[in-house]
Order: structure tokens, then C-alpha cells, then sequence
């Protein structure tokens, strides 16, 4: 009986520290976590064609910067990436504004908190990224390439037109994964001070004390949002593949 | 082997007009594998040249050297009497001089795969338009127009909006000869079509090549397809060990064996 008493006043603190705001920063929190994954994912994306296009390029020196790209980015700590990018980038900024002047010798110029983060994050999802593209390219039916080349298409027809449509299709899975990775590195740019849901749940839990409640929400809401990627990939997935699977 | 050859060129219509296709002493090595060994042919125009051969013969990959999907180490490829032209890279080795001639040529060398390689992530009709739309540069409507018009004559218009993997065999290959047909092409090139077909789809596929022949167009055919060479080809060439065995007229070959290599090849055949 004492238990649920106390379960129901647990409930009730609950709702009052919601209610009093901070449900609101929550949800704002959710936002910027979004935004931080998405631009991520973005950065990624792109960084992630180029390292992959690097790393299937007959040329040796392409090559072994692809490689040294994706080994250094999935094998260091993803903080530290953070740590150096945005301490590392305030110092080189400072610098760079101190030598020609615009900022005065004793004062800092400041790597922008987002920015920073979603650069660092955005190189790592980039190595993942790069190896799901990669994979994917080498899934390509190489008779399907081949006959590009014999119909007269240029490197970037054949890249347009064969080469990308069908590498998104065979990565939809593997970036539904490196999605969901991107989502569980953006809490570690709480770090650099923005105001996601990890800086959101963290501070509540501070000033109320209630790390117990404020923790556990912040868990439900990151596990909320990666399961509910899952089925939208699902659905990319059967779509992007409709040619594959039998038709209605 | 160079008798035959004399004989097959004095056979050949005039030699004012020039060759479709002309290629002379190809070679190309795998490594250390010598392919072709010097193999020279000439197609013009309307003619419908069978190339025979045992696996490992050069058969594949002399139709691959036309097209320059495969870089011939020496030897040269004229097309309409334009010269493929190459040079060497740094690894000595040769390769395109001009990969824009290449392309350029290539739209006008449909080629039809053993594995159809039809485009997967497209539809049928998409398939046969991607090409001269973007290739070509010719008007969306149009090619879509031609596009129906030649899956009408393969006879599958109704999969038109079939995605390939959806299809039998058989239908893939038609729709990839269609493709093929869109092309406006000045020569086509089979790379053994019935190859990868079950056996009761062959035939399927041999009509429409059988009328394509008929109708004028240059082709030239690697098959084993023994009644295609004998009865539709207007010229068979036997290749062995990377080089011409024999040439000529099929008639002519199958009644008289020219060589002993021809005679064993056409007796495995029938058997």
C-alpha cells in the first residue's frame, strides 16, 4: 500500500516539473536532436559518396585516403571527434582571428556549439555511410554496368542514371542503421552546449534532482524516436525495391 | 586458316563500299593468356556474320574488342570506316585516345548480352527510352512512341511496365533486343543471346533475331546456335585458340567442312 502511495506521488512530482516547463524544454530538446541527426546525416551522405567513391577508385592514392578516412573515423572514440572539433576548431579559430586582427589578443573566438557538433558527428556517420555506399555500389549487377558502357553513356550518365538509383536502393537498410547511430552520437554534443534532448534531460535532472524521472524520459523518448525510424526504412525500403519483389 | 580467308574476301560483295565493321589483327592477352592471336573480319552492310567457337576460343571476347569493352592490345576497329582511335598509357598498355568517339561509336554498336543485363531498378519501356533519350538526345515522346512500336514486334507490349525481374527469360532477352532496336544502331552485336535461356525459351528469341536478319540488318552473332549459323547467317566464321579456323558461306561450310577443326566442331553439334 506504502508503495503505491508512493508511486502516486512520484507520478504527481512528475506532472508538476513537466508541466512547470520542463516538458516544453523536452520537446525542444527532441527538436534539436532531430535537427543535429538530420544535418548530420546530410553531412554524412555526402562525405560519406565521396570516401566510398575514394575508396572503389583505381587510383592508389584515392584509395588509401579512403581508407585511412574510414579506419580513423570508426575506430576513435566518437567524444574525442567531438572534443577535437570543437575545442581543436576554437583554437584554430582564435588563432586564425587573432593574426589578422579581427578579435583582440586576449579574446576568444568561439567554434559555434552547433556547428561544431554536427561536423564531428557528420564525419563519423560519413565513415559508416561510406562503407553502406560502397557495398552497395559493389551489389550492382556488374552486366547492368557494363551495358551502360556499351549504350554509349557517358561516366556521369551511367552514374545518374544506373549507378545512383540503384546504390539508394541497396542502401536504404544500411542507412537505416547508421541513422539510428547518428541519433544515439548527437546526445554525446551535449558536450559543445547544445541544447538537445541528452543537455535538456541533464539539466533537469540537476536542478530538481530527480535524476531517477529525467533520465528515464530522456531513455523512452531516444528509443521512441529509433523505433519509430524503423518502420519508416522499412517502408523506403519496399519501395525503393518495388522492381525486386513481386507485384501486386 | 589464310586460304579460307582469301577465299571468304573474294567472295565478299564489292569492295567499294565500305565495311560496317572492319577489324584487322586484334590480339589481346589475359595476362600471360594470349586470346586473340591476330583475328580479322569485315562486316557490311546487311550482313549477318555467325562467329563459332568452342569456350576459350576469343569468340566473346572479339565481339567485346569491337565495342571496345575489352581494350585490344593491338590490331584495329573501324566502324563505318572510322578508326577507334587508341594510344598508350603509362603502364604501356593501350587504351581509348578518345573516350567521347568511343561513346559515340558505341550508341551506334547496340549490343545484346548473354545475361540481358537489362536495367533492373527500370521498367520495360523505361529501359528501351533511357538510352536514345539521353544518349541520343532524341525527344522523350518520340522514343516512347518507337519504344511501344518495337515491344509490339517482340511481342511483350503487355509488360511494358514490367521491372525485369518480373519477366522469364525469354521476354528479357526480346525486351533487350528491343532495347537494342531503339538504338538505331548500324550494327548489332548478340553476345551469345540464348545462352542463359532454358531451352524451350531459345526459340522465342531466334524468331525475332530471324526476322531482324531478314530484314537487312548488320549483325554479328557469337551463338551456338547451329541452325541460326547454317540457315540465317550470311557468313559463318569458326574461331580457334584466338584464331580464325575458317570463313564463309554456310551453305557452302556445313555441306563441305573446310577444315578439320570445322568438321569436329559441327559433329559435336549434331551429335
Amino acid at each position: 500500500m506504502e508503495f503505491l502511495n508512493d508511486l502516486k506521488d512520484q507520478a504527481s512530482t512528475a506532472y508538476e516539473l513537466l508541466a512547470a516547463g520542463w516538458g516544453v524544454q523536452l520537446l525542444w530538446g527532441i527538436a534539436w536532436t532531430l535537427a543535429v541527426t538530420v544535418v548530420s546525416m546530410l553531412i554524412g551522405a555526402t562525405l560519406g559518396s565521396l570516401v566510398a567513391a575514394a575508396k572503389l577508385s583505381h587510383r592508389g592514392g584515392l584509395r588509401f585516403i579512403g581508407e585511412s578516412y574510414t579506419t580513423v573515423f570508426r575506430g576513435e572514440p566518437e567524444l574525442l571527434i567531438i572534443y577535437l572539433f570543437y575545442y581543436g576548431g576554437t583554437q584554430v579559430l582564435t588563432g586564425v582571428a587573432r593574426s589578422t586582427g579581427s578579435i583582440g589578443s586576449t579574446d576568444i573566438l568561439n567554434m559555434p556549439s552547433f556547428l561544431g557538433g554536427v561536423l564531428a558527428v557528420g564525419i563519423i556517420s560519413g565513415a559508416y555511410q561510406a562503407e553502406v555506399f560502397r557495398g552497395s555500389f559493389l551489389a550492382i549487377h556488374r552486366g547492368e554496368l557494363e551495358a551502360a558502357r556499351a549504350y554509349g553513356m557517358s561516366a556521369w550518365l551511367r552514374f545518374r542514371l544506373v549507378i545512383m538509383p540503384q546504390v539508394l536502393r541497396l542502401a536504404v537498410p544500411g542507412l537505416g542503421n547508421v541513422w539510428q547511430l547518428t541519433i544515439k552520437d548527437s546526445a554525446l554534443i551535449s558536450v559543445t552546449g547544445v541544447a538537445e534532448l541528452m543537455l535538456t534531460a541533464n539539466k533537469a535532472a540537476r536542478s530538481t534532482h530527480h535524476s531517477l524521472l529525467f533520465y528515464t524520459l530522456a531513455g523512452i523518448l531516444y528509443l521512441v524516436m529509433t523505433s519509430i525510424s524503423t518502420p519508416i526504412f522499412d517502408r523506403a525500403e519496399r519501395y525503393t525495391s518495388r522492381s525486386f519483389t513481386r507485384p501486386k | 586458316m589464310s586460304a579460307n580467308v582469301a577465299a571468304a574476301a573474294k567472295a565478299a560483295p564489292s569492295s567499294d563500299e565500305t565495311p560496317a565493321i572492319s577489324v584487322k589483327d586484334l590480339r589481346k592477352c589475359f595476362g600471360d593468356h594470349e586470346v586473340l592471336k591476330g583475328i580479322s573480319l569485315e562486316a557490311h552492310k546487311g550482313d549477318v556474320i555467325s562467329i563459332l567457337g568452342s569456350s576459350g576460343s576469343g569468340k566473346s571476347t572479339m565481339l567485346r574488342c569491337i565495342n571496345l569493352l575489352e581494350t585490344p592490345d593491338s590490331g584495329e576497329v573501324r566502324v563505318d570506316g572510322e578508326l577507334i582511335k587508341m594510344k598508350r598509357g603509362r603502364d604501356g598498355h593501350q587504351m581509348p585516345a578518345d573516350i567521347r568517339q568511343v561513346e559515340r561509336i558505341r550508341a551506334n554498336l547496340a549490343m545484346v548480352f548473354q545475361s540481358f543485363n537489362l536495367w533492373s531498378h527500370m521498367t520495360v519501356l523505361e529501359n528501351l527510352v533511357a538510352a536514345p533519350t539521353h544518349v541520343l538526345k532524341r525527344p522523350r515522346a518520340e522514343c516512347l512512341e518507337q519504344a511501344e512500336a518495337l515491344l509490339k514486334r517482340v511481342g511483350i507490349w503487355e509488360r511494358r511496365n514490367y521491372y525485369p525481374p518480373h519477366m522469364s527469360g525469354g521476354q528479357q532477352q526480346r525486351a533487350a533486343i528491343a532495347r537494342a532496336l531503339a538504338m538505331n544502331p548500324k550494327v548489332m552485336l548478340f553476345d551469345e543471346p540464348t545462352s542463359a535461356l532454358d531451352p524451350e525459351l531459345v526459340g522465342e528469341v531466334l524468331r525475332v533475331m530471324r526476322s531482324l536478319a531478314e530484314e537487312g540488318r548488320t549483325m554479328l552473332v557469337v551463338t551456338h546456335e547451329m541452325g541460326f549459323a547454317r540457315d540465317v547467317s550470311s557468313k559463318v566464321m569458326l574461331l580457334h585458340k584466338g584464331e580464325v579456323d575458317s570463313v564463309g558461306e554456310p551453305k557452302e561450310m556445313f555441306a563441305r567442312p573446310p577444315t578439320p577443326q570445322f568438321k569436329q566442331f559441327i559433329a559435336n553439334f549434331n551429335k
